[in-house]
């Protein structure tokens, strides 16, 4: 043990009372209106509403008509660092989280050059050590340089603080290849998160493969292009008894999949991000290239397989794959613009607005799934709890904000929710003990 | 930004970005005026002065030939000043962006830019950086709306209206923006739209756009109208079809595929003795010249719609009354 895995930014411990929040963790079943004490960073009481006095030099927050939740966990999210500044760095990208409510993400390591080795990794560590305002974890490549051929030195990387290993942004075409990554795993342990896409399927397909595509005449990329993989990666999992993780699950067949799997005694998990979980392929229809991405957005029956999937736990959690480009990167015709979407700033939000106001989701069902990154990456939980490390995020569910419409944190706009009004503001973001957001009523809820 | 659903429809058509910018009437209304335009090429001096003093700009990014010629004729013969520029020999190709393209020529105060580009919404962001008037001659595989009106109109020259004649678009439909934006022309105006091809070039879901499927020529004798696609020989090589050979074995539309009474399209240009035979092409059935004349014709209604249509008093001193009246 005592490998550190998540880097940050030396920041003042938060002195801290939260008053009469609604304070809601659906592990502990907690779910009432309460005052949050922190201490030095870590929770050092919780109280009926007015029940506990600020200490003197505590910061005081009045919490009522707010809710307080565990802060959120993305284990899947691009900081374009090294080489892609432009677009993000470590220290907009932490922020970006900051401003959405997360206490912890995880960087992918399609950068330029790629993250495949320990000096890298090493150097990423230390500038997350001087910029990163949350606390920043690094999956580092399963293969050099992305290209799946040689195995990255796992062992060496995990050793210097690696979560795990990923090729995201491209699968591990060859089978074999990951059938000794996963041998390897025995060794060092960390989780293979894996983008599932045949390559021989996908082609040059530019979004989802189904009448929307043959309207516009694209490419398309048909969902057993990911469901395929998912089945023998799955089958690969269970054959070396290695854990996989799959990423950004899109389609009802790679769901119908990963449960079968999980039924056979797999250890494969899943997760699906917002845009997948509120979006169809008829937003392509408007030639946006705000709405490219991969996995693409997909059919009704899709997202409805996604939001099954998330409701009865066959996908463990919510992740954003949150990914930057520059506006003029993304002002080009459709199929020449890059694949992505930011979304650390809206996925809470969008999903209250669009899946728990109306019903589809409970509310505590989804701070779950936001959360739950953290325990597949063989972290803490985080969690609402008395000597626990402060990791809150206080949210005002009655506001609503347009998306945009103040700019965003993160370094890059090509969010696909801009101008979308949404229900919830974070109001305040506590990440490893300290103060990392915060926003003040009056100047964030619009009328 | 333009739907193409075509909710957004409008009485005054700012641009022409997809067939379903227009509804039947409006496919009639330009189509009622470039029948107008054709007495003026019938003259011996074939200008009129509708958008005299006004600018055209022709921005091709693929090779053309009849397309872009068309436009340029058509604008001229409206007495438009015409830049026509080709990706080739401008700056696009130092690798300056579409946008920053679009913003250069701006300064000219175009009335109207055309464009052809090889990505499927191109035209619909030109219409977004600019002032102008944006007609879409062609992006990636999506649309070719002008195309589809001139097929149109060259059908309702030969059989009055469309109303329930049986159309089948025959070939490469995959990667065919001309099959795209017929398809929902024809069946605007009437038509029933049937696609055949090898499966390997049918695109999955396109009934959704008012079409039925033939995977076989078997049925063809149904047909009122064949329409013919190219077959491009790269589509080989992408293993979308086995061989020319084969391909033209099964689905190349010849004398004893086709019956007297049908009627024959190909939007050009046509490989000879593959998706057409050389006795198909030059049968009296053949309309592909009758496509090629349309072209000016209609593409000058386009124009004259975008820019001279919503004028109270159109300087039309040379033209028919028939546009006066329009």
């Amino acid at each position: 043990m005592s490998v550190e895995r998540l880097f940050h930014a030396p920041a003042t411990p938060a002195e801290l009372l939260i008053r009469g929040a609604h304070m809601l963790d659906p592990r502990s079943g907690l779910d009432a209106p309460g005052d949050v004490l922190v201490r030095d960073g870590a929770i050092a009481e919780i109280g009926a509403p007015g029940a506990l006095p600020a200490p003197d030099g505590a910061d005081v927050v009045e919490g009522e008509g707010l809710h307080l939740f565990p802060a959120f966990f993305d284990p899947h999210v691009h900081l374009r660092t090294p080489g892609q500044e432009h677009k993000e760095t470590l220290a907009t990208g932490t922020a970006s989280a900051a401003a959405g409510g997360y206490c912890g993400i995880v960087a992918m390591p399609n950068t330029a050059p790629t993250l495949d080795s320990a000096p890298l990794l090493g150097a990423l560590r230390d500038q997350a050590a001087r910029e990163a305002r949350v606390p920043v974890g690094f999956m580092p490549a399963i293969t050099r340089g992305l290209v799946g051929t040689d195995l990255t030195e796992m062992a060496e990387l995990r050793d210097a603080g690696a979560l795990g290993f990923t090729d995201d942004g491209r699968p591990v075409v060859a089978a074999g290849m990951l059938r000794r990554a996963l041998q390897y795993q025995r060794l060092c342990g960390g989780l293979l998160a894996l983008h599932e896409e045949d390559p021989s399927l996908s082609g040059h397909g530019v979004m989802h493969e189904g009448a929307v595509s043959a309207r516009l005449g694209m490419a398309g990329i048909p969902s057993i292009s990911e469901s395929t993989m998912v089945a023998r990666d799955s089958a690969l999992a269970a054959y070396e008894q290695g854990r996989v993780h799959f990423q950004h699950l899109s389609c009802v067949e790679s769901v119908d999949a990963l449960a079968a799997w999980k039924a056979a005694g797999a250890q494969v998990s899943g997760e699906a991000s917002p845009h997948h979980l509120t979006l169809t392929d008829e937003a392509v229809l408007s030639l946006d290239s705000r709405f490219k991405m991969n996995p693409p957005l997909r059919t009704e029956a899709d997202r409805q397989a996604l939001i099954a999937g998330l409701r009865d736990g066959t996908i463990e959690c919510i992740a954003t794959d949150h990914a930057p480009h520059a506006r003029h990167e993304k002002e080009v015709p459709f199929e020449e613009a890059p694949m992505g979407v930011t979304g650390l700033e809206t996925a809470f939000p969008v999903l209250y607005t669009d899946l728990v106001l109306p019903g589809v989701l409970s509310l505590p069902l989804v701070v779950e799934r936001m959360t739950a990154g953290a325990a597949l990456l063989d972290l803490p939980t985080p969690t609402i709890a008395v000597d626990q490390p402060a990791n809150l995020v206080l949210l005002d569910l009655e506001a609503s904000w347009e998306v945009g419409a103040r700019g965003y944190v993160s370094k890059s706009a090509n969010s696909c929710f801009e101008g979308r009004t949404l229900r919830g503001v974070v109001r305040l973001t506590v990440a490893a003990g300290a103060t990392v957001h915060r926003a003040e009523a009056s100047t964030e809820a619009l009328a | 930004m333009t739907a193409v659903d075509g909710s957004h429809r409008t009485d005054v058509m700012r641009h022409l970005l997809s067939i379903d910018d227009l509804d039947r009437a409006g496919i009639e209304r330009i189509l009622d005026r470039a029948a107008s335009f054709a007495e003026v090429a019938g003259r011996e001096i074939k200008k009129v002065p509708a958008l005299r003093g006004r600018t055209v700009v022709n921005l091709f990014y693929e090779a053309s030939t009849r397309t872009s010629s068309s436009f340029e004729l058509a604008a001229k013969r409206l007495s438009a000043d015409v830049v026509s520029i080709r990706a080739a020999t401008s700056s696009v190709t130092k690798g300056e962006s579409l946008k920053d393209t679009v913003q250069t020529l701006t300064a000219y105060d175009p009335a109207a830019i055309v464009i052809r580009s090889p990505h499927a919404g191109a035209a619909q962001l030109v219409a977004r950086w600019t002032d102008a008037a944006v007609v879409n001659a062609g992006d990636g595989k999506h649309e070719h709306p002008t195309q589809a009106l001139l097929d149109v109109y060259t059908l309702r020259r030969r059989l009055g209206a469309l109303d329930g004649k049986r159309i089948w678009i025959v070939g490469d439909v995959l990667h065919s923006r001309v099959a795209r934006s017929d398809i929902l022309a024809f069946a605007r105006m009437g038509a029933e739209v049937t696609v055949s091809g090898p499966p390997t070039l049918i695109p999955r879901g396109i009934e959704a756009l008012g079409c039925s499927v033939a995977p076989t020529l078997d049925q063809l004798a149904e047909a009122d109208v064949v329409y013919v696609l190219r077959m491009q020989n790269e589509r080989m090589n992408e293993a979308y079809v086995p061989s020319l050979r084969e391909y033209a074995t099964r689905y190349q539309v010849n004398a004893a595929r086709l019956r007297p009474h049908q009627l024959l399209m190909h939007p050009g240009p046509v490989n000879r003795g593959v998706e057409l035979s050389a006795d198909a092409i030059d049968s009296p059935q053949a309309l592909i010249a009758q496509q090629v004349e349309a072209g000016v014709v209609v593409r000058m209604a386009v124009l004259y719609e975008l820019l001279a249509g919503t004028n109270a008093a159109p300087a039309l001193e040379a033209a028919p009354e028939a546009v006066a009246a329009a």
